[in-house]
């Protein structure tokens, strides 16, 4: 397995009109008896992207995983893998490879024997199984365990083994379900950038499916929000997180305070939304889909909050007082739960830059929050 | 869903890892004293409840074998009971120990029992693997049921245990006679002109064996089966194996286990099955259960029939502790 010298890939592949999608999901809907799981998506995915389908538990996320695999033939809809249509074809003869939630690791083999299974299957001569699974085995840096059995492995030498059994295959696309769950938190965070080496360095296309965001926003080129069997959200970790469209996307990823208003008057570069809980009017940015009139859901994120004791300068727009309600202290940061006047709970945060022996506010303690208005978002639906 | 939150219960669980697990605590006393009773308790009552069936098999099995094994060592007299005594007191603070061999040397000797014996082993094997190939099959299907249908189907392979075996049994017989059941069906619908013999042969024997062995089969093998995490199979067809291949290198190796299992609890009293080849066995079909009855009952030689049994219990032992031996160095082999 040779690292590619240089990468053939753009890193924004999607925004290219002309470039031809790797995997092509078309219409797929797949349903358990009266239970729709998957209800007709469609997705382009492009050669060498780090795709993530993120969502909560009982979304479709693994369903669709499983679909793409072969596990599951969709109800309807149309399957596309480097233009051949594999929509029927079994697992075995697709050419993808998955890497399961709980590793699948045969426990009658070596880690050796393991690895080896896919490539027997292929009828490759002797000594290149050998050489590839030695190579996979250096990558994934399990060289010195090849010969032992599953068992004796910790959980973070088995994902290693899960995934060296799949990258051994040379999958065009790489499935993996959950691949960090099963690991404690320092593994997990270490093994989220190795995973990315790895895909960078092999250039194969990884689609993983996950419920944790913060993994989905480290790992993924793009990450599809998925609720309900749709996908929500189909964007860049910041388009996500800085730009997201519903209000499903924003309270999913990272948390946020959403104003509900009506807007007042359009500017020339903004405009003015009055919102009941909020003493003054809110201004946002000029989006030519708003119009005065309309009521729309303003959106800030609590770490673009200013928090303060002291009544900013400029406070006409953008500028709320509260009472502290709550707030904690999380060692970076310190998070806050202000209560406006009208009741309404606002959370915000602040990065703990220097070190701090006594903390600058206490329990009903009157603050006041301001934000720049290119900060905020503007949420449809 | 939000940071913060995240952020606080990533927090709490890095709390919680750091924590010392509980360790299991004895009922609170005092004391030092009431510690080490509470120790002492423990290990009595463990004790007890592993004693109990030990002490069961060495009333009821081991000290009985030892009686039928000191039997085979002694003559057949015209008596009651109808055996010689193993020592006997000559004068004064002499014992004379009579051990005879003659029954042994008589089960080598003369053919009929070495035919038996092998015509036991050679029946119970094919049984043994006839109930393998279809046990497997049911137990297979069984296990990759509905989770719901699971329990029905299992019900109805041990439905049969709750009639009488012998009552089974004389249902085959009916089934299989020459004016039974089967041959009436078959001469009604004009396929055959006159009875089939079925009756007294091979045949009945090991569809009777067959039928009557199956769940033990069945069992162990869905005990296996049931456990066996189904990923595995998807794993493998993901990595390019057709169902056979998934099944031939996956699934038959890790039921390796039930199938040793379910093979001994058919075998061992297939081997020595008295009941199934006197009832619809033929003349040719010979087994050494029918063999012990004989001597037990209709010659009453006892000694002799006591010699079988003790044979009997060797030839099953053996392989049995031979299995055990490999299975143990293998394992520490791999540990």
């Amino acid at each position: 397995m040779k690292p590619l010298e240089e990468k053939p890939w753009d890193t924004q592949p999607w925004l290219d009109k002309h470039k031809k999608p790797f995997l092509e999901i078309r219409g797929v809907t797949k349903k358990f008896g009266d239970f729709t799981a998957v209800n007709n998506v469609s997705l382009e995915i492009y050669k060498s992207e780090l795709f993530c389908l993120l969502g909560g538990s009982g979304c479709g996320k693994t369903t669709l995983l499983r679909v793409l695999a072969g596990f599951e033939t969709p109800t309807e809809g149309k399957i596309f893998i480097d233009g051949v249509d594999v929509t029927e074809l079994p697992p075995y003869e697709r050419p993808v490879n998955m890497m399961f939630q709980s590793y699948a690791i045969f426990p009658h083999m070596s880690v050796e024997k393991n690895i080896a299974y896919g490539l027997k299957r292929e009828r490759l001569p002797k000594a290149e199984i050998r050489s590839r699974v030695e190579d996979v085995l250096e990558l994934v840096q399990m060289s010195p365990f090849a010969k032992r059995k599953p068992h004796q492995l910790s959980g973070g030498q088995q994902q290693r083994v899960a995934l060296a059994r799949a990258l051994v295959k040379q999958p065009k696309i790489l499935l993996l379900d959950e691949p960090l769950a099963a690991l404690d938190r320092n593994l997990r965070e270490e093994t989220q950038f190795e995973l990315m080496n790895i895909q960078d360095k092999l250039g194969i296309t990884f689609i993983v499916v996950t419920h944790d965001q913060k993994e989905a926003m480290t790992l993924s080129t793009r990450i599809a929000v998925m609720n309900k069997g749709q996908f929500v959200e189909i964007g860049t970790p910041t388009d996500i997180y800085e730009y997201p469209q519903s209000r499903f996307t924003a309270n999913f990823i990272g948390s946020i305070n959403i104003f509900e208003g009506v807007v007042k008057e359009d500017r020339l570069d903004s405009h003015v939304v009055r919102c009941e809980d909020t003493e003054c009017d809110l201004l946002i940015d000029r989006d030519s889909s708003i119009h005065a009139g309309e009521s729309v859901w303003v959106a800030i994120r609590p770490e673009k909050i200013n928090v303060s004791k002291e009544e900013p300068a400029d406070h006409h727009f953008n500028t709320v007082r509260g009472k502290i309600l709550d707030f904690g202290y999380l060692g970076n940061l310190s998070v806050y739960n202000v209560e406006l006047d009208s009741g309404k709970i606002v959370k915000a945060s602040a990065p703990n830059r220097n070190r701090i022996s006594k903390h600058r506010v206490d329990w009903d303690d009157i603050v006041y929050l301001s934000w720049e208005a290119a900060n905020t978002v503007v949420l449809s639906g | 869903m939000n940071v913060n939150s995240v952020k606080l219960n990533d927090q709490t669980i890095a709390i919680e890892e750091n924590r010392v697990p509980p360790t299991e605590k004895p009922v609170v006393r005092s004391g030092k004293l009431r510690h080490l009773l509470n120790a002492f308790e423990a290990r009595t009552w463990r004790n007890i409840v592993i004693g109990i069936p030990y002490i069961w098999m060495l009333l009821l099995f081991f000290l009985p074998f030892l009686y039928v094994f000191k039997i085979s060592l002694a003559e057949s007299i015209m008596a009651r009971p109808p055996f010689s005594t193993l020592f006997t007191w000559v004068g004064d603070a002499q014992v004379s120990i009579n051990l005879v061999f003659d029954n042994y040397l008589l089960l080598l000797q003369d053919a009929l029992y070495t035919t038996a014996y092998l015509n036991s082993l050679k029946i119970a094997f094919v049984a043994t693997l006839i109930c393998l190939i279809i046990g497997y099959i049911m137990a297979y299907g069984i296990a990759r049921a509905q989770p719901t249908m699971r329990n029905i189907l299992l019900l109805l392979v041990i439905l049969p245990f709750w009639t009488s075996f012998l009552l089974r049994v004389y249902a085959w017989m009916g089934l299989l006679a020459n004016h039974g059941i089967i041959n009436n069906l078959l001469l009604a619908i004009g396929l055959i002109d006159k009875p089939i013999q079925m009756m007294y042969t091979n045949f009945a024997m090991y569809v009777v064996f067959v039928y009557s062995f199956l769940p033990f089969m069945i069992l162990p093998l869905y005990a296996n089966l049931e456990k066996l995490d189904a990923t595995l199979d998807e794993a493998s067809a993901d990595l390019g194996a057709k169902p056979v291949t998934t099944f031939l290198t996956i699934t038959l190796p890790l039921s390796v286990p039930g199938i040793i299992a379910g093979c001994m609890l058919v075998f061992i009293p297939a081997v020595g099955e008295f009941v199934i080849p006197t009832l619809v066995g033929g003349p040719d079909s010979l087994m050494i259960g029918r063999m012990l009855f004989d001597e037990f009952f209709a010659n009453r030689d006892w000694p002799v029939a006591s010699a079988v049994a003790v044979v009997l219990l060797i030839l099953l032992v053996f392989p049995f502790m031979l299995y055990k031996h490999f299975s143990a160095k293998q394992e520490e082999r791999s540990p």
